[in-house]
Protein backbone atom coordinates (compact mmCIF):
# COMPACT_ATOMS: atom_id res chain seq x y z
CA UNK A 1 0.00 0.00 0.00
CA UNK A 2 1.38 3.17 -0.67
CA UNK A 3 0.07 6.79 0.27
CA UNK A 4 3.26 9.10 -0.55
CA UNK A 5 2.07 8.62 -4.37
CA UNK A 6 -0.77 9.19 -6.57
CA UNK A 7 -1.79 5.34 -6.99
CA UNK A 8 -5.30 5.64 -9.51
CA UNK A 9 -5.28 8.15 -11.82
CA UNK A 10 -8.77 10.16 -11.63
CA UNK A 11 -9.96 7.91 -14.74
CA UNK A 12 -9.34 5.30 -12.63
CA UNK A 13 -6.43 3.63 -14.27
CA UNK A 14 -4.30 1.91 -11.80
CA UNK A 15 -0.40 4.11 -11.71
CA UNK A 16 1.55 1.05 -11.03
CA UNK A 17 4.56 1.56 -8.17
CA UNK A 18 6.26 -1.19 -6.01
CA UNK A 19 3.52 -1.62 -3.08
CA UNK A 20 0.34 -1.26 -4.87
CA UNK A 21 0.51 -5.15 -6.34
CA UNK A 22 0.63 -8.49 -5.14
CA UNK A 23 2.77 -10.57 -8.40
CA UNK A 24 1.33 -13.91 -7.17
CA UNK A 25 -2.08 -13.02 -7.83
CA UNK A 26 -1.94 -11.29 -10.66
CA UNK A 27 0.55 -14.09 -11.65
CA UNK A 28 -2.18 -16.43 -10.96
CA UNK A 29 -4.58 -14.32 -13.32
CA UNK A 30 -2.53 -13.91 -16.52
CA UNK A 31 -0.50 -17.27 -16.65
CA UNK A 32 -3.61 -19.57 -16.99
CA UNK A 33 -4.59 -17.42 -20.18
CA UNK A 34 -1.03 -18.52 -22.24
CA UNK A 35 -0.49 -15.00 -23.22
CA UNK A 36 2.45 -14.38 -25.75
CA UNK A 37 3.75 -10.67 -25.17
CA UNK A 38 5.77 -8.95 -27.49
CA UNK A 39 8.71 -6.03 -27.28
CA UNK A 40 9.61 -3.88 -30.61
CA UNK A 41 13.11 -1.84 -30.06
CA UNK A 42 15.19 -0.25 -32.67
CA UNK A 43 18.55 -0.19 -32.73
CA UNK A 44 19.78 1.85 -35.74
CA UNK A 45 23.58 2.90 -36.74
CA UNK A 46 25.29 2.63 -33.80
CA UNK A 47 22.38 1.74 -31.32
CA UNK A 48 23.04 -1.85 -32.10
CA UNK A 49 25.54 -2.02 -29.57
CA UNK A 50 22.51 -1.83 -26.94
CA UNK A 51 20.83 -4.81 -28.02
CA UNK A 52 22.90 -7.24 -25.89
CA UNK A 53 22.58 -5.85 -22.59
CA UNK A 54 19.21 -4.79 -23.17
CA UNK A 55 18.36 -8.63 -24.32
CA UNK A 56 20.52 -10.05 -21.59
CA UNK A 57 18.50 -7.69 -18.95
CA UNK A 58 15.44 -9.26 -20.49
CA UNK A 59 15.44 -12.54 -20.18
CA UNK A 60 16.48 -11.84 -16.46
CA UNK A 61 14.04 -9.64 -15.27
CA UNK A 62 10.94 -8.66 -18.36
CA UNK A 63 7.52 -10.91 -18.02
CA UNK A 64 9.37 -14.17 -16.46
CA UNK A 65 7.12 -17.04 -17.02
CA UNK A 66 5.79 -15.98 -19.90
CA UNK A 67 6.19 -16.36 -23.73
CA UNK A 68 8.16 -13.14 -25.05
CA UNK A 69 9.06 -12.14 -29.03
CA UNK A 70 11.52 -9.47 -29.01
CA UNK A 71 11.19 -7.51 -32.55
CA UNK A 72 14.50 -5.51 -32.76
CA UNK A 73 14.13 -3.53 -35.88
CA UNK A 74 17.63 -2.96 -37.37
CA UNK A 75 19.11 -1.37 -40.59
CA UNK A 76 22.07 -3.24 -40.15
CA UNK A 77 21.33 -7.03 -39.08
CA UNK A 78 24.76 -8.76 -39.31
CA UNK A 79 25.50 -6.53 -36.02
CA UNK A 80 23.01 -8.08 -34.04
CA UNK A 81 25.13 -10.35 -31.20
CA UNK A 82 22.97 -13.73 -30.90
CA UNK A 83 21.21 -14.06 -27.27
CA UNK A 84 21.03 -17.41 -25.43
CA UNK A 85 16.85 -16.96 -24.70
CA UNK A 86 14.78 -18.77 -22.25
CA UNK A 87 12.21 -21.38 -23.91
CA UNK A 88 8.95 -20.07 -24.85
CA UNK A 89 11.21 -17.02 -25.76
CA UNK A 90 11.77 -15.73 -29.60
CA UNK A 91 13.91 -12.76 -31.26
CA UNK A 92 13.31 -11.85 -34.61
CA UNK A 93 15.37 -9.02 -36.92
CA UNK A 94 13.28 -6.61 -38.54
CA UNK A 95 15.11 -4.70 -41.24
CA UNK A 96 14.41 -1.71 -41.57
CA UNK A 97 15.84 1.82 -43.70
CA UNK A 98 18.00 4.08 -41.79
CA UNK A 99 16.88 7.59 -41.93
CA UNK A 100 19.25 10.88 -42.16
CA UNK A 101 18.50 12.49 -38.74
CA UNK A 102 18.23 10.57 -35.55
CA UNK A 103 15.16 12.53 -35.13
CA UNK A 104 13.47 11.29 -38.13
CA UNK A 105 14.40 7.53 -36.70
CA UNK A 106 13.12 8.26 -33.58
CA UNK A 107 9.29 9.62 -35.53
CA UNK A 108 9.46 7.01 -37.81
CA UNK A 109 9.18 3.92 -35.19
CA UNK A 110 5.40 5.02 -35.54
CA UNK A 111 4.65 4.03 -38.93
CA UNK A 112 7.14 0.56 -38.65
CA UNK A 113 5.69 -0.37 -35.78
CA UNK A 114 2.46 -0.23 -37.10
CA UNK A 115 3.14 -1.71 -40.54
CA UNK A 116 4.85 -4.44 -38.73
CA UNK A 117 1.39 -5.22 -36.63
CA UNK A 118 -0.97 -5.18 -39.60
CA UNK A 119 2.11 -7.61 -41.11
CA UNK A 120 2.94 -9.94 -38.56
CA UNK A 121 2.61 -9.12 -35.07
CA UNK A 122 -1.24 -9.12 -34.34
CA UNK A 123 -0.98 -12.95 -35.37
CA UNK A 124 1.82 -13.64 -33.01
CA UNK A 125 1.51 -11.56 -29.65
CA UNK A 126 -1.67 -10.68 -27.35
CA UNK A 127 0.12 -7.70 -25.77
CA UNK A 128 3.16 -5.65 -27.53
CA UNK A 129 4.84 -3.39 -25.92
CA UNK A 130 7.36 -0.49 -27.41
CA UNK A 131 10.34 0.42 -26.05
CA UNK A 132 13.60 2.28 -26.29
CA UNK A 133 16.82 0.15 -26.81
CA UNK A 134 19.55 1.94 -25.04
CA UNK A 135 18.00 0.64 -22.03
CA UNK A 136 18.86 -2.14 -18.83
CA UNK A 137 16.24 -4.45 -16.78
CA UNK A 138 17.42 -3.74 -13.44
CA UNK A 139 14.14 -5.44 -11.74
CA UNK A 140 11.04 -7.42 -12.44
CA UNK A 141 8.73 -6.15 -15.09
CA UNK A 142 5.72 -8.41 -14.90
CA UNK A 143 1.88 -8.34 -15.99
CA UNK A 144 0.87 -5.57 -13.38
CA UNK A 145 2.14 -3.68 -16.47
CA UNK A 146 -0.36 -5.10 -18.92
CA UNK A 147 -3.17 -3.39 -19.77
CA UNK A 148 -5.23 -2.01 -22.59
CA UNK A 149 -3.29 1.16 -23.55
CA UNK A 150 -0.25 1.75 -21.23
CA UNK A 151 1.71 4.12 -21.09
CA UNK A 152 4.51 5.59 -18.24
CA UNK A 153 5.23 8.65 -16.42
CA UNK A 154 8.57 10.01 -17.72
CA UNK A 155 11.24 10.42 -14.81
CA UNK A 156 11.82 14.09 -15.39
CA UNK A 157 9.00 15.21 -15.03
CA UNK A 158 6.80 13.19 -12.33
CA UNK A 159 7.69 15.04 -9.49
CA UNK A 160 7.05 18.87 -11.33
CA UNK A 161 4.06 21.43 -12.03
CA UNK A 162 2.14 20.47 -15.00
CA UNK A 163 3.14 24.19 -16.63
CA UNK A 164 6.43 22.68 -16.84
CA UNK A 165 5.76 19.80 -19.27
CA UNK A 166 7.30 20.26 -22.18
CA UNK A 167 4.75 19.54 -24.39
CA UNK A 168 5.01 21.14 -27.70
CA UNK A 169 3.70 24.18 -27.25
CA UNK A 170 3.25 25.95 -30.86
CA UNK A 171 -0.63 25.57 -31.92
CA UNK A 172 0.72 25.12 -35.66
CA UNK A 173 1.52 21.37 -34.57
CA UNK A 174 -0.89 18.91 -34.35
CA UNK A 175 1.12 17.73 -31.02
CA UNK A 176 -0.34 21.31 -29.49
CA UNK A 177 -1.34 21.23 -26.33
CA UNK A 178 -2.55 24.64 -24.61
CA UNK A 179 -1.35 25.68 -20.84
CA UNK A 180 -3.43 24.48 -18.30
CA UNK A 181 -4.30 21.34 -20.11
CA UNK A 182 -2.37 17.98 -19.61
CA UNK A 183 -2.76 15.19 -16.79
CA UNK A 184 0.94 13.20 -16.87
CA UNK A 185 4.02 13.97 -19.27
CA UNK A 186 4.30 10.63 -20.86
CA UNK A 187 7.62 8.99 -21.94
CA UNK A 188 7.93 7.97 -25.89
CA UNK A 189 10.61 5.05 -24.48
CA UNK A 190 7.77 2.69 -22.79
CA UNK A 191 4.42 2.53 -24.36
CA UNK A 192 2.10 -0.50 -25.12
CA UNK A 193 -1.14 -2.37 -24.59
CA UNK A 194 -3.00 -4.77 -26.49
CA UNK A 195 -2.02 -5.23 -29.85
CA UNK A 196 -5.16 -4.03 -31.45
CA UNK A 197 -4.84 -0.55 -29.69
CA UNK A 198 -1.07 0.19 -29.87
CA UNK A 199 -1.89 -0.29 -33.88
CA UNK A 200 -4.52 2.33 -33.36
CA UNK A 201 -2.23 4.71 -31.82
CA UNK A 202 0.58 4.13 -33.44
CA UNK A 203 -1.25 4.68 -36.64
CA UNK A 204 -3.09 7.81 -35.05
CA UNK A 205 0.98 9.44 -34.17
CA UNK A 206 1.88 8.55 -37.06
CA UNK A 207 -0.64 10.43 -38.62
CA UNK A 208 0.05 13.73 -36.83
CA UNK A 209 3.68 13.31 -37.44
CA UNK A 210 3.58 13.38 -41.11
CA UNK A 211 0.46 16.32 -40.96
CA UNK A 212 3.22 18.37 -39.12
CA UNK A 213 5.91 17.27 -42.08
CA UNK A 214 3.66 18.39 -44.49
CA UNK A 215 3.07 21.97 -42.59
CA UNK A 216 7.45 22.37 -41.96
CA UNK A 217 7.05 21.57 -38.49
CA UNK A 218 8.61 19.43 -35.62
CA UNK A 219 7.26 18.83 -32.47
CA UNK A 220 9.43 19.57 -29.69
CA UNK A 221 10.19 16.32 -28.68
CA UNK A 222 9.07 14.09 -31.39
CA UNK A 223 6.82 11.20 -31.60
CA UNK A 224 7.01 11.94 -27.69
CA UNK A 225 4.91 14.76 -28.33
CA UNK A 226 2.74 13.42 -30.29
CA UNK A 227 2.61 10.61 -28.05
CA UNK A 228 1.74 13.40 -24.79
CA UNK A 229 -1.43 14.78 -27.24
CA UNK A 230 -2.70 11.41 -28.16
CA UNK A 231 -2.92 10.06 -24.70
CA UNK A 232 -4.37 13.63 -23.45
CA UNK A 233 -7.52 12.97 -25.61
CA UNK A 234 -7.53 8.99 -25.30
CA UNK A 235 -6.29 8.31 -21.92
CA UNK A 236 -4.61 5.57 -21.16
CA UNK A 237 -6.14 2.32 -18.90
CA UNK A 238 -2.48 1.42 -17.22
CA UNK A 239 -0.13 4.13 -16.44
CA UNK A 240 3.55 2.90 -15.36
CA UNK A 241 5.61 4.84 -12.98
CA UNK A 242 9.37 5.96 -13.01
CA UNK A 243 10.32 2.71 -12.25
CA UNK A 244 9.43 1.39 -15.65
CA UNK A 245 11.41 4.32 -17.15
CA UNK A 246 14.19 5.59 -14.99
CA UNK A 247 17.12 8.03 -16.22
CA UNK A 248 20.47 6.51 -14.34
CA UNK A 249 21.57 9.99 -14.65
CA UNK A 250 19.30 11.36 -12.01
CA UNK A 251 19.31 10.80 -8.16
CA UNK A 252 17.06 8.81 -6.67
CA UNK A 253 14.27 10.39 -4.84
CA UNK A 254 12.05 9.06 -2.37
CA UNK A 255 9.07 7.23 -4.05
CA UNK A 256 10.91 5.75 -6.21
CA UNK A 257 11.49 2.03 -4.17
CA UNK A 258 12.50 0.25 -7.24
CA UNK A 259 14.45 0.67 -10.35
CA UNK A 260 13.22 -1.98 -12.80
CA UNK A 261 13.76 -0.26 -16.47
CA UNK A 262 16.38 2.53 -17.09
CA UNK A 263 19.14 4.49 -19.89
CA UNK A 264 21.89 3.35 -20.32
CA UNK A 265 24.75 6.11 -19.36
CA UNK A 266 26.10 7.12 -22.92
CA UNK A 267 27.71 10.21 -25.02
CA UNK A 268 24.68 11.62 -27.17
CA UNK A 269 26.40 13.11 -29.43
CA UNK A 270 28.47 10.23 -30.49
CA UNK A 271 26.34 8.19 -30.72
CA UNK A 272 23.54 9.79 -32.72
CA UNK A 273 25.98 10.80 -35.41
CA UNK B 1 -7.68 9.71 -0.72
CA UNK B 2 -5.33 8.94 1.95
CA UNK B 3 -7.41 7.04 4.25
CA UNK B 4 -8.40 4.65 2.28
CA UNK B 5 -7.71 2.08 -0.17
CA UNK B 6 -8.46 2.88 -3.29
CA UNK B 7 -6.38 0.12 -5.37
CA UNK B 8 -6.63 -3.80 -4.43
CA UNK B 9 -3.74 -5.95 -5.06
CA UNK B 10 -4.53 -7.04 -8.18
CA UNK B 11 -4.68 -3.45 -9.15
CA UNK B 12 -8.52 -2.80 -9.33
CA UNK B 13 -9.57 0.55 -8.82
CA UNK B 14 -11.74 0.74 -5.54
CA UNK B 15 -14.43 3.99 -6.35
CA UNK B 16 -14.69 6.19 -3.23
CA UNK B 17 -15.88 10.28 -3.69
CA UNK B 18 -12.69 11.95 -4.12
CA UNK B 19 -10.82 9.47 -5.91
CA UNK B 20 -12.04 10.49 -9.49
CA UNK B 21 -13.62 13.12 -12.33
CA UNK B 22 -17.10 12.19 -13.19
CA UNK B 23 -16.79 14.47 -16.79
CA UNK B 24 -13.42 13.05 -18.02
CA UNK B 25 -15.69 9.16 -17.46
CA UNK B 26 -18.30 10.63 -18.56
CA UNK B 27 -16.49 12.11 -22.16
CA UNK B 28 -15.33 8.64 -21.99
CA UNK B 29 -18.71 6.91 -21.78
CA UNK B 30 -20.52 8.52 -24.32
CA UNK B 31 -17.21 7.93 -26.99
CA UNK B 32 -18.55 4.34 -26.68
CA UNK B 33 -22.08 4.71 -26.97
CA UNK B 34 -23.03 2.55 -24.27
CA UNK B 35 -26.00 1.28 -22.73
CA UNK B 36 -26.59 0.03 -19.56
CA UNK B 37 -29.10 -2.19 -17.85
CA UNK B 38 -30.53 -2.48 -14.29
CA UNK B 39 -31.89 -5.51 -12.93
CA UNK B 40 -33.75 -5.21 -10.17
CA UNK B 41 -36.57 -7.47 -8.30
CA UNK B 42 -40.44 -6.55 -6.32
CA UNK B 43 -41.64 -9.36 -5.32
CA UNK B 44 -44.58 -9.87 -3.10
CA UNK B 45 -44.51 -6.77 -0.32
CA UNK B 46 -41.45 -5.14 -2.21
CA UNK B 47 -43.79 -3.78 -4.43
CA UNK B 48 -43.97 -1.22 -1.75
CA UNK B 49 -40.58 -0.01 -2.52
CA UNK B 50 -40.95 0.41 -6.58
CA UNK B 51 -41.67 4.25 -6.90
CA UNK B 52 -38.99 4.87 -4.32
CA UNK B 53 -36.68 3.10 -6.20
CA UNK B 54 -37.51 4.14 -9.67
CA UNK B 55 -38.02 7.90 -9.32
CA UNK B 56 -34.93 8.04 -7.54
CA UNK B 57 -32.94 6.22 -9.79
CA UNK B 58 -34.00 8.09 -12.78
CA UNK B 59 -32.93 11.33 -11.26
CA UNK B 60 -29.08 9.94 -9.58
CA UNK B 61 -28.17 6.70 -11.44
CA UNK B 62 -25.88 7.69 -14.66
CA UNK B 63 -28.29 10.68 -15.23
CA UNK B 64 -28.25 11.78 -18.76
CA UNK B 65 -26.97 8.45 -20.01
CA UNK B 66 -29.52 5.98 -21.85
CA UNK B 67 -31.17 3.19 -18.66
CA UNK B 68 -32.59 0.26 -19.38
CA UNK B 69 -34.50 -0.60 -16.26
CA UNK B 70 -35.85 -4.38 -16.11
CA UNK B 71 -38.07 -4.57 -13.22
CA UNK B 72 -39.40 -8.44 -12.35
CA UNK B 73 -42.05 -8.32 -10.34
CA UNK B 74 -44.85 -11.08 -9.27
CA UNK B 75 -47.52 -8.03 -9.08
CA UNK B 76 -47.49 -5.89 -12.70
CA UNK B 77 -51.19 -4.65 -11.61
CA UNK B 78 -49.82 -3.19 -8.74
CA UNK B 79 -47.06 -1.09 -10.72
CA UNK B 80 -48.72 2.90 -11.42
CA UNK B 81 -47.36 4.60 -14.21
CA UNK B 82 -43.98 5.61 -13.33
CA UNK B 83 -42.19 8.98 -14.36
CA UNK B 84 -39.30 7.99 -16.32
CA UNK B 85 -36.39 10.21 -17.74
CA UNK B 86 -36.74 11.01 -21.43
CA UNK B 87 -33.22 8.58 -22.31
CA UNK B 88 -34.26 5.87 -20.07
CA UNK B 89 -36.64 2.87 -20.60
CA UNK B 90 -38.86 0.77 -18.32
CA UNK B 91 -39.66 -2.93 -19.32
CA UNK B 92 -41.73 -4.70 -16.69
CA UNK B 93 -41.42 -8.75 -16.29
CA UNK B 94 -43.32 -10.95 -14.83
CA UNK B 95 -42.08 -13.73 -12.26
CA UNK B 96 -43.08 -16.22 -10.13
CA UNK B 97 -43.08 -16.03 -6.43
CA UNK B 98 -41.73 -18.36 -4.04
CA UNK B 99 -42.58 -18.86 -0.71
CA UNK B 100 -39.24 -18.36 1.40
CA UNK B 101 -37.78 -14.83 0.61
CA UNK B 102 -34.39 -16.71 0.70
CA UNK B 103 -36.05 -19.04 -2.40
CA UNK B 104 -36.83 -15.75 -4.04
CA UNK B 105 -33.43 -14.03 -3.16
CA UNK B 106 -31.47 -17.01 -4.59
CA UNK B 107 -33.67 -17.38 -7.84
CA UNK B 108 -32.64 -14.31 -9.04
CA UNK B 109 -29.13 -15.33 -10.25
CA UNK B 110 -31.02 -17.76 -12.67
CA UNK B 111 -33.31 -15.58 -13.66
CA UNK B 112 -30.87 -12.83 -14.63
CA UNK B 113 -28.67 -15.42 -16.21
CA UNK B 114 -31.60 -16.76 -18.34
CA UNK B 115 -32.74 -13.70 -19.59
CA UNK B 116 -29.48 -11.86 -20.11
CA UNK B 117 -29.15 -15.03 -22.60
CA UNK B 118 -32.52 -14.66 -24.61
CA UNK B 119 -32.98 -10.83 -24.28
CA UNK B 120 -30.27 -8.85 -22.36
CA UNK B 121 -27.44 -9.24 -24.60
CA UNK B 122 -28.96 -7.85 -27.32
CA UNK B 123 -30.00 -4.72 -25.54
CA UNK B 124 -27.15 -3.18 -23.42
CA UNK B 125 -23.85 -3.69 -22.93
CA UNK B 126 -23.25 -3.72 -18.94
CA UNK B 127 -25.59 -5.11 -16.68
CA UNK B 128 -25.99 -4.18 -12.98
CA UNK B 129 -28.23 -5.88 -10.44
CA UNK B 130 -29.57 -3.69 -7.89
CA UNK B 131 -31.78 -4.48 -4.80
CA UNK B 132 -35.08 -2.55 -5.29
CA UNK B 133 -35.53 -1.92 -1.09
CA UNK B 134 -32.79 1.34 -1.93
CA UNK B 135 -33.17 5.08 -2.62
CA UNK B 136 -30.16 7.11 -4.17
CA UNK B 137 -29.40 10.10 -2.51
CA UNK B 138 -26.33 10.66 -4.62
CA UNK B 139 -25.15 10.56 -7.85
CA UNK B 140 -24.22 7.01 -9.13
CA UNK B 141 -22.55 7.31 -12.72
CA UNK B 142 -20.23 5.82 -14.84
CA UNK B 143 -17.03 5.13 -12.59
CA UNK B 144 -19.59 1.98 -11.61
CA UNK B 145 -19.13 0.59 -15.41
CA UNK B 146 -16.17 -1.80 -15.77
CA UNK B 147 -15.77 -5.50 -17.22
CA UNK B 148 -16.74 -7.27 -13.31
CA UNK B 149 -17.50 -4.96 -10.55
CA UNK B 150 -18.37 -5.60 -6.87
CA UNK B 151 -19.46 -3.50 -3.98
CA UNK B 152 -17.70 -3.44 -0.89
CA UNK B 153 -20.55 -4.44 1.91
CA UNK B 154 -20.85 -1.72 4.57
CA UNK B 155 -20.86 -4.79 6.87
CA UNK B 156 -16.89 -4.96 6.20
CA UNK B 157 -16.34 -1.36 7.81
CA UNK B 158 -18.67 -2.45 11.01
CA UNK B 159 -17.32 -3.46 14.37
CA UNK B 160 -20.69 -5.40 15.55
CA UNK B 161 -20.15 -8.58 16.50
CA UNK B 162 -22.42 -10.75 14.29
CA UNK B 163 -20.95 -9.26 11.20
CA UNK B 164 -21.63 -10.83 7.76
CA UNK B 165 -19.04 -13.24 6.74
CA UNK B 166 -18.53 -15.92 4.35
CA UNK B 167 -19.89 -19.23 4.29
CA UNK B 168 -17.02 -21.93 5.93
CA UNK B 169 -18.89 -25.09 5.86
CA UNK B 170 -17.05 -26.82 3.25
CA UNK B 171 -19.97 -29.00 2.50
CA UNK B 172 -21.47 -26.10 0.66
CA UNK B 173 -20.10 -24.88 -3.04
CA UNK B 174 -20.16 -21.23 -1.40
CA UNK B 175 -17.54 -22.29 1.30
CA UNK B 176 -14.67 -20.34 1.63
CA UNK B 177 -11.59 -21.35 3.23
CA UNK B 178 -10.49 -19.63 6.28
CA UNK B 179 -8.19 -17.40 6.21
CA UNK B 180 -9.09 -16.60 2.47
CA UNK B 181 -10.92 -13.82 0.95
CA UNK B 182 -10.47 -9.99 -0.16
CA UNK B 183 -13.21 -8.41 0.84
CA UNK B 184 -16.91 -9.07 1.54
CA UNK B 185 -19.21 -8.18 -1.47
CA UNK B 186 -22.47 -7.13 -1.22
CA UNK B 187 -25.38 -8.94 -3.36
CA UNK B 188 -27.52 -5.58 -3.59
CA UNK B 189 -25.57 -4.15 -5.96
CA UNK B 190 -23.08 -5.72 -8.37
CA UNK B 191 -22.29 -6.13 -12.38
CA UNK B 192 -20.47 -5.49 -15.31
CA UNK B 193 -20.20 -5.96 -18.88
CA UNK B 194 -23.19 -8.60 -19.75
CA UNK B 195 -21.01 -11.43 -20.52
CA UNK B 196 -19.47 -11.61 -16.89
CA UNK B 197 -23.11 -11.00 -14.96
CA UNK B 198 -23.94 -14.49 -17.20
CA UNK B 199 -21.22 -15.98 -16.21
CA UNK B 200 -21.24 -15.01 -12.54
CA UNK B 201 -25.15 -15.59 -12.54
CA UNK B 202 -24.78 -18.76 -14.21
CA UNK B 203 -22.06 -20.24 -11.75
CA UNK B 204 -23.94 -18.07 -8.30
CA UNK B 205 -27.05 -20.20 -9.31
CA UNK B 206 -24.88 -24.00 -10.25
CA UNK B 207 -24.03 -23.61 -6.60
CA UNK B 208 -27.34 -22.84 -5.08
CA UNK B 209 -28.69 -25.71 -7.09
CA UNK B 210 -25.52 -28.20 -5.49
CA UNK B 211 -26.01 -27.43 -1.89
CA UNK B 212 -29.75 -27.31 -2.33
CA UNK B 213 -29.60 -31.02 -3.36
CA UNK B 214 -26.82 -31.73 -0.88
CA UNK B 215 -29.89 -30.08 1.71
CA UNK B 216 -27.55 -27.43 2.71
CA UNK B 217 -28.66 -23.80 2.36
CA UNK B 218 -25.17 -20.92 2.54
CA UNK B 219 -25.44 -19.01 5.38
CA UNK B 220 -25.92 -15.83 3.68
CA UNK B 221 -27.63 -17.18 0.57
CA UNK B 222 -26.93 -15.70 -3.13
CA UNK B 223 -24.25 -13.72 -1.64
CA UNK B 224 -22.18 -16.34 0.30
CA UNK B 225 -22.26 -17.77 -3.93
CA UNK B 226 -21.47 -14.16 -5.15
CA UNK B 227 -18.41 -13.71 -2.42
CA UNK B 228 -16.99 -17.26 -3.57
CA UNK B 229 -17.09 -16.12 -7.14
CA UNK B 230 -15.72 -12.66 -6.44
CA UNK B 231 -12.62 -14.59 -4.85
CA UNK B 232 -11.91 -17.07 -7.70
CA UNK B 233 -12.75 -14.27 -10.47
CA UNK B 234 -11.49 -10.75 -8.97
CA UNK B 235 -13.51 -7.97 -10.00
CA UNK B 236 -11.87 -5.35 -12.23
CA UNK B 237 -13.05 -2.33 -10.18
CA UNK B 238 -14.55 -2.49 -6.72
CA UNK B 239 -17.35 0.09 -5.65
CA UNK B 240 -16.49 1.54 -1.92
CA UNK B 241 -19.73 1.06 0.50
CA UNK B 242 -20.56 4.70 -0.21
CA UNK B 243 -22.32 3.03 -2.98
CA UNK B 244 -25.03 0.55 -1.13
CA UNK B 245 -25.15 1.49 2.71
CA UNK B 246 -27.06 -0.89 4.43
CA UNK B 247 -29.93 0.57 6.48
CA UNK B 248 -29.77 -2.18 9.00
CA UNK B 249 -26.66 -0.62 10.53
Amino acid sequence: RRQDVLTVTPWLAPIIWEGTFNSEILDSAYRPLNLTVGVTAFAIGKYTRFVGRFLESAEKHFMKGYRVNYYIFTDNPETIPDVQLQPGRRFVIVPIKKYPSWQEISMRRMEAINKHIAETSHQEVDYLFCLDIDMVFYNAWGPETLGDIVAAIHPGYFNVPRSQFPYERRSSSAAYIPDGEGDFYYGGAVFGGLVKKVYEFTKTCHMTILTDKANGIMAAWQEESHLNRHFLSHKPSKVLSPEYLWDDRKPKPPEIHLIRFSTVDKNYKEVRD
Amino acid sequence: RQDVLVLTPWLAPIVWEGTFNRDILNAQYMQKNLVTGVVTFAVKKYWFFIEGFMSSSNKYFLAGHQVNFYLFTDNPEQISHLQMAPENRLFVIHVQNHSRWQDISMSRMDIISRYIRSQFQYEVDYLYSIDIDVQLFEHIGVEIIDTLVGTISSWQYTTRRESKSYETRTESQAAIPKGEGDFYYTASFYGGSVAEVYKLTKACFKGVMEDRENGIEARWHDESHLNKYLLYHKPTRLLSPEYYWDEEL
